[in-house]
């Protein structure tokens, strides 16, 4: 077992040994440029991107034509949603997002308010899911798109997917989904999901770093985004710039094996997941963040009242795991997912992402369960909240003194 | 015998550069935006790479900023530097890749800029004085003119159109893309404000690039979403990219001046036996050492019947080349840089491209085809 022991798959997976096998021809003899129609070695790159392309599509029920290539998840999700706002202008100017979307989706809201969009962020049920009725009542004749991720990064949750593209269809919109979190790792079927538009990424799924996709539906309806980066009018002119080859193809290898592989891992990983969970809960105060009947099978995200969260952090560190403010790394900030769910900035940092993988073993889930315990233990001992509560007093009824 | 002469397209990798990376790729997968060890170390590496390049570039490491590759970085500078300059003139050449002319192509669609294209001679060469007149007559412009041609090789003055972009309070955006690596770009003495790369132009990887962004100009990120790049461009790191980027100008800049030397000289070896065995053959672009890509030759050849299928028979042959330039996928419209030269469209052009990895020989086995193509009907 290597120490630290790793725990933090949705941050970003390590790469299956076999993903990098496969990509290593493709850096040496294989190296032609995908776009020099000339001579083979532009041939064989082309060929190599054609057969990740159908592997990728694969794995979402798509059509192979409807993936476009690009550098990760972030463009997807910018191509996604300034591709649509400038494509549909003439049909309206409203997005429907929601408060725990990831950044790439909200940073890019924000930027297309600048632009003169409306955006609608919905609030979330303290279980992390949308309300649907609230979604339908906020659609209107400028909706354009509505833009609801899969599985939540922070909690792991599964929006009702196919309800929310239910509605957005009904009301003339268009659905797009950032599906980083949940595509490999359960069934996404873009067909039976209503999905017209998804973002996704192969370093969360035991690809590599630095390529991702974009699902762009091609019939019922015919979608079409605008692209953001013009140069030669590589991927059917949505995305341009030379293939990053080997990349597409670790790509490609990662799907075909998320798509073999997908039922056994989620198996595996729920059980060590929920063992995780009951070894964890066992401890006084602590509570599982977000819905735990509609999630991904290798997340638990977990909140230990009375304990401060970067202490926690540094009485971990044989365990590489996120905490509830560690999102968006060097701020210091608490999460605005948990936060979005209702908790408050204390029980929000005090909150650990357990994220789980292919190569998580049951030994490093038991050591994980020890290490956090003796850590909460630890700490609370440590804690005058702790020994407040443990004295009965009321903690939330407290007015503290200003300093 | 199999020869790979386009390598202005995309260079083969070098095996240090592969090595650099598959050490990252087997044991360093943390993201380098997290907190916890994993992603420290990856943060390091990642930081590392960017100061090997800026030192080697002798800028500031806040000066450089990771993207895809060079349409990326290319079109950031342009879209960003334009719309938050509010600039509304851009002066460019209609022999510009189209990662610079396609993106202020949509931008002059959607009504943001007019473009003025600088005219140049029929070597490729632009004409200054029509820069000048051009700086002059409007209020304030953005230029983009790349550094060398990828498909003619001629070679641009950017030092003095850095010192016009000066006079006139210009921004000066320069595609650099095929000199990045292979030429020493003196970026504290060229007044350019932003420089494009691509990794895998000088044997790294696809898929990486960075943008230079003179720190006296300030632009916002084109991909949102995150505080990567110090918050200029979102998105998880291509760590092992980067990694091998740093790497492989790491190298072109250590043996630079034994490659060119040796890379030129397959470039004249190849010009003087054209001339000796096929004498009708022309050059697009210039062809001087000092005026001119040593990495590219455009050969205009005779407008004979075998000619159309040329391309198809030096590939039969096991030789890759281009006809113009590769970057445009699926496309058979004509190269428009030849067009713009006012080349002859009759005669076929073929765009060989050199790099350190190829030999003398392969060049005398070049000739030697291209010679029974023409002669021995």
């Amino acid at each position: 077992m290597d120490i630290p022991v790793y725990l933090d798959n949705n941050a970003t997976t390590p790469m299956d040994p076999r993903v990098l096998d496969a990509m290593i021809p493709y850096f040496t003899q294989k190296f032609g440029n995908a776009a020099s129609r000339n001579h083979a070695f532009g041939w064989v790159a082309e060929e190599a991107i054609d057969y990740a392309r159908e592997a990728v599509a694969k794995l979402i029920g798509a059509n192979e034509k409807e993936i476009i290539f690009t550098s990760g998840a972030t463009e997807s999700d910018n191509l996604a949603i300034k591709g649509v706002f400038e494509m549909y202008k003439d049909k309206g100017n409203h997005i429907i997002t929601c408060i725990t979307e990831h950044k790439a989706v909200l940073d890019t809201c924000k930027h297309l308010e600048k632009l003169g969009a409306e955006v609608t962020y919905l609030p979330v049920n303290s279980d992390g899911l949308i309300d649907l009725d609230l979604l339908e009542q906020s659609m209107t004749e400028r909706t354009i798109l509505v833009s609801i991720m899969y599985g939540n990064n922070e909690i792991g949750i599964i929006q009702p997917i196919k309800q929310i593209s239910d509605i957005a269809h009904k009301h003339g919109a268009l659905f797009f989904t950032d599906g980083v979190q949940a595509v490999g790792k359960i069934p996404v079927d873009v067909i039976a999901d209503g999905i017209d538009i998804m973002a996704f990424t192969a370093h969360k799924m035991y690809g590599p770093k630095g390529v991702g996709a974009l699902y762009v539906r091609r019939k019922n309806p015919r979608v079409k985004v605008t692209a953001q980066m013009d140069g030669g009018g590589h991927e059917r002119g949505m995305r341009s710039g030379t293939m990053n080859v080997p990349g597409i193809v670790g790509f490609g290898k990662a799907c075909e094996l998320s798509r073999l592989e997908m039922a056994d891992d989620a198996k595996r990983l729920s059980v060590l997941r929920d063992k995780l969970e009951s070894g964890l809960t066992v401890l006084e105060e602590s509570y599982v963040n977000g819905n735990r009947e509609h999630r991904l099978p290798h997340v638990a995200n977990i909140s230990f009242k009375y304990v401060e969260g970067e202490g926690l952090m540094m009485a971990m560190k044989d365990l590489a795991v996120s905490s509830g403010s560690a999102c968006t790394s060097a701020s210091l900030e608490p999460s605005y997912v948990l936060k979005g769910l209702g908790l408050s900035d204390d029980l929000a940092h005090s909150s650990i992402r357990f994220g789980l993988g292919r190569f998580t073993t049951e030994e490093e889930v038991d050591f994980a369960i020890q290490q956090t315990k003796t850590a909460v233990n630890h700490l609370r001992d440590l804690s005058p909240l702790w020994e407040m509560f443990k004295e009965g007093i009321d903690l939330d009824s407290i007015e503290w003194a200003e300093h | 015998m199999r020869v790979y002469l386009d390598n202005a397209a995309t260079t083969p990798i070098d095996k240090e550069v592969l090595q650099a990376m598959y050490e990252v790729m087997e044991t360093r997968f943390g993201n380098p935006s997290s907190i916890h060890s994993h992603g420290r170390e990856s943060r390091a590496l990642l930081e590392k790479a960017r100061k090997t390049i800026s030192t080697i570039l002798k800028v500031s490491p806040s000066e450089i900023f990771f993207t895809s590759g060079g349409t990326e970085a290319d079109n950031m500078a342009i879209r960003s530097g334009i719309i938050d300059h509010q600039i509304k003139h851009v002066i460019t050449s209609e022999l510009e890749h189209h990662a610079v002319l396609h993106p202020l192509q949509a931008m002059e669609r959607e009504r943001v800029i007019r473009i003025s294209y600088v005219k140049s001679d029929s070597k490729g060469n632009i004409n200054f004085d029509h820069l000048v007149s051009l700086l002059q007559a409007n209020e304030r412009s953005f230029i983009s003119l790349m550094h060398a041609n990828n498909e003619i090789a001629t070679i641009t003055d950017i030092q003095r159109i850095g010192d016009l972009a000066e006079q006139y309070n210009a921004l000066f955006h320069c595609d650099s893309v095929q000199t990045m690596g292979h030429f020493p770009i003196d970026v504290k003495h060229i007044k350019v404000h932003f420089l494009t790369c691509s990794a895998h132009k000088l044997h790294g990887p696809k898929g990486i690039g960075f943008l230079y962004i003179n720190h006296n100009v300030k632009i916002s990120p084109m991909i949102f979403g995150g505080a990567q790049e110090r918050n200029m461009r979102g998105g998880t790191e291509n760590l092992y990219g980067i990694v091998g980027l740093a790497k492989a100008f790491e190298i072109a800049y250590r043996n630079m001046d034994i490659d060119r030397v040796y890379i030129l000289e397959l470039k004249s070896f190849m010009i003087q036996e054209l001339r000796k065995v096929i004498p009708t053959a022309v050059f697009h672009g210039e062809t001087s050492p000092e005026n001119s890509l040593y990495t590219v030759l455009n050969v205009s050849f005779p407008p004979v019947e075998i000619a159309d299928m040329l391309l198809f028979n030096l590939d039969i042959a096991g030789i890759s080349a281009s006809g113009g330039s590769a970057c445009s996928s699926g496309s058979n419209i004509g190269s428009h840089v030849l067009r713009a030269i006012g080349a002859d469209p009759e005669r076929p052009a073929i765009r060989f491209s050199f790099s350190k990895f190829n030999t003398k020989a392969e060049i005398l086995y070049t000739v030697e085809r291209l010679k029974e193509l023409f002669y021995s009907r």
